[in-house]
This record gives structure tokens, C-alpha cells and sequence, in this order.
């Protein structure tokens, strides 16, 4: 009978999908890390070589930006929100609200570079110029010592913490609730790969990028934090010894303070081995504090 | 026992009837809960018609005119561009090409929308953008354009196969009346055939347009996104759903600008809702 058969693959079908939903009975410990697509490949490469160190411990690693990784938290959804801002105080209240005391790591250091076109005569800017290009207030690039040119500036979209640095420490100069904003006029570009795509292809772009996506196609900026102070390159040393002026702190937080595997990953994450990792991940080691 | 057995059946069924329609309610009630909040602090008028959406901004602005018109940019130039296409496609599938052509050439149409999204706006990026940029000496090539050409893509598999299905569907009595009284083939179609299917071939446009107003991952990689109101098709847009897309995975949970996110969602499900409304009504037209 055909119904008999439909029966029989339906209940085998139910059978299956019931066995799948079951816990599975954990001999295995489960760590799930959530948040900053900035750090979702660092946090990769940390929690596989974590895994071969530690067999009985399964890492998840998920992107989603930084407000998606806390809001995780904050539901108790993931073991560990992964940052490349600092938890809101609405984000802190909320999670106190629900019961969690976040506890905060700084686990790595991103330099930010600005970045144009090879064929563009300019070299270096100040934090000043910066803000004024990208809020709109300089539009072309004569104004700051390059050619006749209308500026084509790219962002990063507002669902990355690196738009939000940017935002607050260069377009705002560090005063975190100024009045600047990004011009509307200012491309916004869902990844990294394209703002680099695109800065290589147009000679009047300028954008800005994690120090580690940075390739030969694109120049970097010296950047200087005051008029007539010393223009900085951007690279590894300058960031860890805090003379480039545009870097910050990744972050690590936790619902309550870790215990167990987790505190063990984020030992980890913080040892030689684990800041060694961050330098080839294309960030800056914490180094000394 | 067997009637027994067809009774769960039926109730099985009508149980999976209902649970369509119940999650279309709970999806809506759940972007209703979370979007109409926001007009606790924000007059609708400010939303929908205000100029500037600068949601990080201290005071932030909610304004999405400029958000809502690079949506309608892109979508009537897509469908500028995948009209023609899709009805020229749809008559040469349905009247004229040979039997055998026919099935490969909607199967390979077909195939046509099974490319993932990221996929053709990753090669738009890469591709589109530098032919339009050295075509129209522009700055950039992220523009509406680009989004429009790629969406068009996007939408013609959806479009042909239904037209397709309006076309040959049309009774082969009219088409041979036709032909009998004298008139060429190509009379036939243009005078017969399409006015005969034009129901079916305006539910299409209405449901490849309610796919290109819809479509995110590729218009966020090929408009640029930036939020100003369009003055012609060659400038960079911000769309409704590359705005939800983008901002929602950092914005925080709770906050003014999530609720307006939710309102976006609302706008832009009213939006469909019409359009499919609108098809559906086409497509009863010509039953009656």
C-alpha cells in the first residue's frame, strides 16, 4: 500500500529528526563564541589551534558584528561575545538586567589604516583633515595637497565596529558623543575586500582598513594626531608602541567571570601562543601593557 | 480504519494550510511589535518623508526618503532592463523556438536563478563595476545602475518561467484562428497571443519586481550605499533592505535605531504585500 510505505517513511523521518534535536550527551564541552566579524578569523584560528591542544573541547565561532555577539550574551545564547567596540552602558544595563555581569578581555590591538590609490600624490594627512574629508567638509583632493579632484571617500558600513572607531576617534577626534557624522555622500562597503577593491581601482577613493587586510594595491596614509606632529606610518611597531595614533583594543566578554574551558580559551587567547596567532591573523600583539 | 487514516490525513493537511498563513501573522506581528515602537519617539512624518537617515548621529535622524528612493532607483531601472528581456525571452521560449531548443532554453533560465545572490554580486563587484565606471567616466562604479543591471539578472528567471507558463497556456484555437485568417506569426503574437496572456505576463513583472525590491546581499555589494537621494541612476544608492542588512548586526538591541530597522522591515513588507497583491489580482483578472 502506498499510504502504508508514506507511513513508514514519515515516521522513520520523525524517528531521525527527534534523535537529532536530543542534547547530545556531552562528553564533549561545548564553547560558543559570538560577535565582530573583525575578529570572527583571529577567533577561528585561536579556537582550532585551542581544539588540537584540547580535544574534549568543541569551539563554535559565529560573526554577526559586535551588537549581535553581546545581544547573544545578554540572552545567554553564546559562552563569549566577541568585541571590536566597548560594551554600550545600555548593552551593561540590559545584561545586568537579565542576570549576567560581563566581564571584559582585551584580547588583541587593530591598527587602522587609510589607504588610497597608488597614483595618488598624497601622503600623509592629520586626524583634522581626516575628519574634514570624511564628514564632507573637504571635497576635493587640492585641498590637502593633492590634484584637481573630486575626493571619492569609503567606509566601512554601520554594522562594523571599525565604522564605529572610526566615527568616534577620528571623524570625532576622540569626543565619543560629538556632533560629526559621516557625510551621506561617503560610500559605505559591506567588507574589507571591498574597500580595497575598490581604493585599488579609483585614483581619487580614500577609505580605511584593519592594518591586516592592507595589500600592495593600496597606499597607506601617514597619519599625524595633532597639526605639525610627527606623521606616522601605519605598521606593527608604531601600533605597539602607540606612536600611530588610529588603533584600538579587540575585546572578549563573558557573561560572568570564566571558569573552566572557558577561562582556559581565553588563557589561551592571551599567552605567547595565543598573541603569536594574532600577529600572523594579520593584528597587533597586546605586548607589554 | 481506513477512514480513520484519511481523516489525520486531512486534518495533517490542514494543519500545514494554516501553519503557512499562521507564521506570515507571527512574522508580521513580531516586525510590527518592534517597529511601530519607534514611533513612540518619532513622528511618522519624520520617518517616512524625513531626508537624512544618520541613525549614529547625536541626535540621530530617521529619515528615509533617501533609503526608500534608492530602493525605487534600483528596482525600476532592473526592471527597465528585465522587462523586455523577459517578455522577448518568454515569446521566443513559448511560440518560437523549436521543440527541442525550448527545453534546454528554459532550463537554462531556470538555472539562472538558482545563482546565489552573493554570488552575482560578487561578480558584479568585480566585473559590472569597472565597465560601468570607464563607460560613464565615473568616480565609482558602485552605483544604482550596476545594482540595477545585476538584479535584473536576478529577476528574469522568475519572470520567464511565469510568462512562459501565461504564453503556452494561451488555447491554441485563438493562435490557429488567427493564422487562418491571414495574419504572419509574428501578427499572431503581437496581436493574439500577448494581449490573450497578459495577465500572466503582468503577474510576472509584478513578481520579479516584488524579487528585485527584496533582494539584499547583491545590491549592498554593487550600490555603495551611500545614503543620499538619488539624482540620476549613475550615482550610489542606499537600498531599504541593504540599510536592514547592514546596520543590524551592530546596532545596540533595544535602542532607537533597532526599532527603526524594524520599521524599515515594515515599510518594506507593506511594500511586497502590495505587490504581490496586485499580481494576484492580474493574474484573476482573466478568469473572469
Amino acid at each position: 500500500m502506498r499510504t502504508d510505505r508514506l507511513f513508514k517513511i514519515l515516521f522513520v523521518a520523525l524517528t531521525v529528526f527527534c534523535a537529532g534535536a536530543l542534547p547530545v550527551q556531552a562528553k564533549e564541552k561545548m564553547i560558543q563564541a559570538k560577535g565582530s566579524d573583525t575578529i570572527v578569523n583571529l577567533s577561528q584560528a585561536w579556537a582550532e589551534a585551542f581544539m588540537t591542544e584540547n580535544p574534549e573541547v568543541n569551539l563554535a565561532v559565529t560573526g554577526g558584528g559586535s551588537g549581535t555577539g553581546i545581544a547573544a550574551l545578554i540572552n545567554g545564547t553564546t559562552d563569549i561575545a566577541n568585541a571590536s567596540r566597548k560594551i554600550k552602558k545600555k548593552e551593561l544595563d540590559d545584561a545586568q538586567k537579565a542576570g549576567y555581569y560581563p566581564e571584559e578581555f582585551k584580547v588583541a590591538i587593530d591598527a587602522l589604516a587609510v589607504i588610497v590609490n597608488p597614483a595618488n600624490p598624497v601622503k600623509e594627512l592629520t586626524i583634522d583633515q581626516l575628519s574634514g574629508i570624511f564628514t564632507g567638509k573637504i571635497t576635493n583632493w587640492n585641498e590637502v595637497g593633492g590634484k584637481d579632484q573630486k575626493i571619492l571617500v569609503l567606509s566601512r558600513e554601520r554594522n562594523s565596529g571599525t565604522h564605529m572607531y572610526f566615527l568616534e576617534q577620528v571623524l570625532r577626534k576622540g569626543n565619543e558623543k560629538g556632533p560629526e557624522q559621516f557625510a551621506p555622500s561617503v560610500l559605505m562597503l559591506p567588507s574589507s575586500e571591498a574597500i580595497i577593491n575598490e581604493t585599488s581601482t579609483s585614483e581619487s577613493a580614500i577609505g580605511y582598513d584593519g592594518l591586516g587586510y592592507v595589500t600592495p594595491k593600496v597606499k597607506t596614509i601617514a597619519v599625524a594626531a595633532k597639526s605639525g606632529g610627527p606623521f606616522v606610518q601605519p605598521s606593527r611597531e608604531t601600533a605597539t608602541n602607540r606612536t600611530y595614533p588610529i588603533w584600538r583594543f579587540l575585546y572578549m566578554y563573558t557573561g560572568f567571570k570564566p571558569r573552566g574551558e572557558i577561562k582556559a580559551f581565553i588563557n589561551f587567547a592571551l599567552s605567547e601562543k595565543g598573541q603569536k596567532i594574532v600577529e600572523e591573523m594579520g593584528f597587533v600583539p597586546l605586548g607589554e601593557k | 480504519m481506513r477512514k480513520f487514516r484519511e481523516a489525520i490525513i486531512e486534518k495533517a493537511i490542514l494543519l500545514n494550510g494554516f501553519a503557512c498563513i499562521l507564521f506570515v501573522i507571527l512574522i508580521f506581528v513580531f516586525l510590527a511589535k518592534d517597529g511601530l515602537t519607534l514611533f513612540r519617539t518619532i513622528t511618522i512624518q519624520d520617518f517616512l518623508f524625513g531626508r537624512i537617515w544618520s541613525p549614529l548621529a547625536e541626535p540621530p535622524q530617521f529619515g528615509i526618503l533617501p533609503l526608500f528612493l534608492g530602493s525605487l532607483v534600483v528596482t525600476l531601472g532592473a526592471a527597465v532592463i528585465s522587462v523586455p528581456l523577459g517578455i522577448a525571452c518568454a515569446i521566443f521560449i513559448g511560440e518560437i523556438a523549436p521543440r527541442w531548443m525550448r527545453e534546454t532554453l528554459k532550463a537554462g533560465v531556470e538555472l539562472l536563478a538558482a545563482i546565489p545572490s552573493i554570488v552575482i554580486g560578487f561578480i558584479g563587484m568585480t566585473m559590472l563595476g569597472p565597465v560601468v565606471k570607464n563607460l560613464f567616466h565615473l568616480p565609482t562604479g558602485l552605483t544604482a545602475l550596476t545594482g540595477s543591471i545585476a538584479l535584473a539578472f536576478m529577476a528574469i528567471p522568475t519572470m520567464v518561467s511565469i510568462m512562459e507558463d501565461a504564453i503556452t497556456s494561451v488555447p491554441r484555437t485563438y493562435k490557429e484562428g488567427s493564422l487562418a485568417l491571414g495574419a504572419t506569426h509574428w501578427q499572431t503574437i503581437y496581436r493574439v497571443i500577448i494581449p490573450a496572456a497578459s495577465s500572466g505576463i503582468v503577474a510576472a513583472i509584478m513578481l520579479g519586481i516584488g524579487r528585485v525590491i527584496g533582494e539584499t546581499m547583491a545590491v549592498m555589494m554593487l550600490t555603495g550605499n551611500a545614503s543620499v537621494i538619488p539624482k540620476t541612476i549613475l550615482a550610489p544608492v542606499r537600498t531599504m533592505t541593504a540599510t536592514i542588512a547592514a546596520e543590524m548586526g551592530e546596532t545596540v538591541r533595544g535602542s532607537e535605531h533597532y526599532f527603526s530597522l524594524f520599521a524599515i522591515g515594515l515599510v518594506l513588507f507593506g511594500i511586497t504585500f502590495l505587490i504581490n497583491f496586485l499580481a494576484d489580482m492580474a493574474r484573476h483578472r482573466k478568469r473572469q
